[in-house]
């Protein structure tokens, strides 16, 4: 499906990937290619896969790969630690963000930075110059202040944690980000400042991978590629309009669907 | 060394940790210890025959040419010992003590009596510099005055001139005896009792050094004071007292640090602390405690036995005592509080870590007397390795105690699979118009935690020590500034593979 001309080389190349939990296979042969300045959507039913696939990406420990590479701006990295990882540029949106108590935010983020920018050989910043960054990029997500001194995501409301997450995503400035299900649990006026604040931190250097169940987010990102996952499998790919028909048929339509090839 | 515990809840969880193997084996190496006190200061000392009996009392007491009363009050404690049974009830497990094998009295040589620090012998001085204490005149820390006991002796005490000043008495407890007889001989075993357990008659008998605190009516000590112990001898106890008094309206923060080389045999360290505050007194009182714990397979490392406590003797007076425990082999301690006066405060923040074979049995003893006295404990115990961390602690509200109030949060993590983690609370109360709250908590440090921190770039250790201070942020809180620092990195340090 995708064009054969690209000018750049693809940050993303998932090639055949299988992989299990637990030795139950999730992933049953994914290929998956993202190339700079692309937006793509995954969807799909619940337990098809794609958090499982989003999680590989990162680098979580509980999935081994079976089969298939990961391959970042042409590095393998299948035995690449989650961190080695986040610092070369890629990045997971959490659907459900993890509480850290008693850390605060403003460190969680500072040091976090810190760590990619330590990579891209930029000067790490202290705590003021990082108050300085962190006040401008807060606007993005129209997030009060007072979010920083909270510990990381305790007691954030479902969409406080999910705009904290996009914080991150503006700070850590990602070659790739993948969005699991960025938009559930969001209230429309929310979901505009989610959906907004990926655009204006995405550029035609990065790659958006966005894991959804609904149409909504997709009139507010529109995505070059949308692809339908079923049973670890990616079984349809199309343009934005394969969403649209999916909203109205439902996942049912692609029951019937097999794996094209 | 056999670990008796029976009904301990052995904190198995069917989900574990870390699931596989290769992470298993990563919390090995993060939680290594490195130990970077654990040289030894190649010093000539003056060391007194190993074994306990009258005639070496009298000895100690001799040396330290001690006044009659104090002689008296040695020997009737080692009675007392005599008849004592070594305590039991914490179901720790250690080698028994052979109390005929230590030596009583050790002391670095001296010149006779020393009138500045320049007189200090300078290997001695060397290795409080290298302890991150420096003493002389030059390079002293600004901000606190302190105190550096070494073996059985405090060698020298920062600030004296500048704290007289002051009308404040900081001094070691040997030379208060001399100059300040009339405080000590009133005030001394009147909180902790020669009789109140088995250590503290021990000290009582054979203490040999400590610090003396004296801050009078009215005056808020200018800086915070400290004192250092430090363990050198492998063969000899330490068994220091300290004693602060607080006058009326008074306040002062002590804090203090310790450290022992490392020796494949277990020193004993058995002090005694009491602290006395008088009408609106307050006095802080923040530990360190980082003795040698042992190696990989619990040989060697401190046993610590130690009493602390505290006396509210005057009305809305505060004694509040914060603690970051991560050394020793076994901690046996519970700094406590008497609250005595009407409307006094006592509190108890604690961070306890344990790795490898530690145990550490740690708590405190709110003892509320007088009508509307507070109280506030909060513990967080960390267990790493194989190791044991309990909480104990006893609430009582007295008769009189109307109106008193109590609240307790006791928090455990566990690292690992192989921790276990105890809260044993005590609650005793005769006054029905009183409140005792308490609440407690074991979690263990999620996988999901982990990988979360990681997947923002954030390496594994850095992600665990991150997590184990944000664990002890309000124990944290309450410690002065710079010891917080110290805390954090400490635990850091305590937790992380290879830090130099």
């Amino acid at each position: 499906m995708q064009s054969k001309m690209k000018e750049s080389d693809p940050i993303l190349e998932v090639e055949n990937l299988f992989a299990s939990t637990d030795n139950l296979p999730i992933l049953k042969g994914v290929s998956l290619t993202v190339f700079p300045g692309e937006i793509h959507a995954i969807m799909g039913r619940n337990g098809c896969g794609k958090s499982t696939l989003s999680k590989i990406i990162a680098g979580h420990p509980s999935y081994n790969i079976t089969n298939g590479d990961i391959k970042f701006s042409g590095e393998n990295i299948n035995s690449l630690e989650p961190e080695e990882r986040a610092q070369s540029g890629i990045f997971l949106g959490f659907q459900y963000p993890i509480e850290i108590p008693g850390v605060s935010n403003l460190e969680f983020l500072r040091v976090s930075t810190n760590a990619r920018r330590k990579f891209l050989n930029k000067e790490e910043l202290d705590t003021f110059d990082f108050e300085e960054l962190v006040k401008e990029k807060l606007e993005l997500v129209k997030m009060d202040h007072a979010f920083l001194s909270r510990s990381v995501n305790q007691g954030f409301s479902g969409g406080e944690k999910k705009r904290n997450e996009i914080l991150q995503m503006a700070l850590l400035e990602p070659k790739i980000a993948i969005l699991d299900e960025t938009d559930s649990g969001l209230d429309i006026d929310a979901l505009r400042i989610v959906a907004s604040g990926i655009k204006k931190i995405s550029n035609a250097q990065t790659g958006i991978i966005l894991i959804t169940h609904y149409q909504r987010l997709l009139d507010e990102i529109e995505p070059n590629y949308v692809h339908v996952m079923a049973d670890g499998q990616i079984i349809k790919t199309g343009g934005s309009d394969l969403a649209l028909e999916l909203e109205k048929k439902g996942y049912e339509w692609t029951d019937n669907f097999v794996k094209e090839t | 060394m056999g670990v008796s515990f029976v009904k301990v809840y052995k904190a198995y969880c069917n989900k574990l940790f870390l699931d596989n193997m290769v992470k298993e084996n990563l919390v090995k190496d993060v939680v290594k210890e490195p130990y970077k006190y654990g040289f030894v200061t190649d010093i000539e000392t003056e060391k007194i025959a190993k074994g306990l009996n009258e005639d070496i009392i009298r000895l100690i007491s001799q040396k330290k040419e001690e006044p009659k009363y104090l002689l008296d009050f040695r020997l009737k404690a080692f009675k007392k010992w005599q008849k004592m049974d070594e305590p039991d009830w914490a179901g720790l497990g250690y080698k028994q003590i052979d109390y005929q094998d230590i030596i009583y009295y050790s002391a670095p040589k001296q010149k006779e009596k020393i009138s500045s620090l320049d007189e200090v012998d300078p290997k001695l001085l060397e290795t409080f510099d290298k302890l991150g204490i420096p003493l002389t005149e030059q390079k002293k820390l600004t901000n606190v005055a302190v105190d550096a006991v070494f073996d059985s002796v405090s060698i020298a005490t920062t600030f004296r001139e500048e704290l007289a000043e002051h009308g404040v008495i900081f001094c070691s407890i040997s030379e208060a005896v001399k100059n300040h007889s009339d405080l000590i001989e009133k005030y001394l075993g009147t909180v902790v009792p020669a009789s109140d357990n088995y250590f503290a008659a021990l000290n009582s008998a054979v203490f040999s050094d400590g610090s003396f605190v004296y801050i009078p009516k009215g005056v808020k000590c200018p800086m915070d004071l400290s004192s250092y112990f430090r363990i050198n001898s492998g063969d000899s106890g330490q068994f220091e007292r300290t004693l602060i008094i607080a006058e009326e309206l008074s306040s002062v923060s002590y804090l203090e640090g310790c450290t022992a080389p490392m020796f494949d045999t277990n020193t004993l360290h058995a002090a005694v602390v009491e602290l006395v505050a008088l009408d609106d007194a307050s006095i802080k009182y923040s530990t360190v405690q980082n003795w040698y714990a042992g190696d990989e397979e619990g040989v060697g490392g401190i046993f610590n036995f130690v009493t602390k406590r505290g006396k509210c003797l005057g009305k809305r007076s505060k004694i509040s005592w914060s603690q970051v425990e991560t050394g020793s082999a076994i901690t046996w301690k519970y700094p406590s509080c008497l609250l005595l006066g009407e409307e006094s405060i006592g509190e108890f923040y604690s961070v306890a870590l344990t790795n490898n074979l530690q145990q550490a049995d740690t708590g405190t003893k709110m003892i509320h007397i007088g009508p509307k006295t507070k109280s506030t404990i909060v513990s967080k115990g960390i267990s790493a390795g194989n190791s044991i961390n309990s909480y104990r602690g006893l609430v009582k509200m007295g008769t009189k105690a109307t109106g008193s109030r109590n609240y307790s949060q006791c928090d455990s993590m566990l690292i690992g699979d192989q921790a276990s983690a105890n809260t044993f609370p005590y609650i005793k109360s005769q006054q029905p118009n009183s409140e005792i709250e308490h609440e407690a908590s074991t979690c263990r440090i999620s996988e999901d935690q982990l990988f979360y921190l990681q997947s923002r770039g954030i390496e594994f250790e850095e992600a665990i020590s991150m997590m184990v201070s944000g664990f002890c942020r309000d124990v944290f809180n309450q410690l002065p500034m710079e010891f917080a620092a110290e805390a954090d990195k400490l635990l850091a340090l305590k937790l992380e593979g290879s830090v130099g």
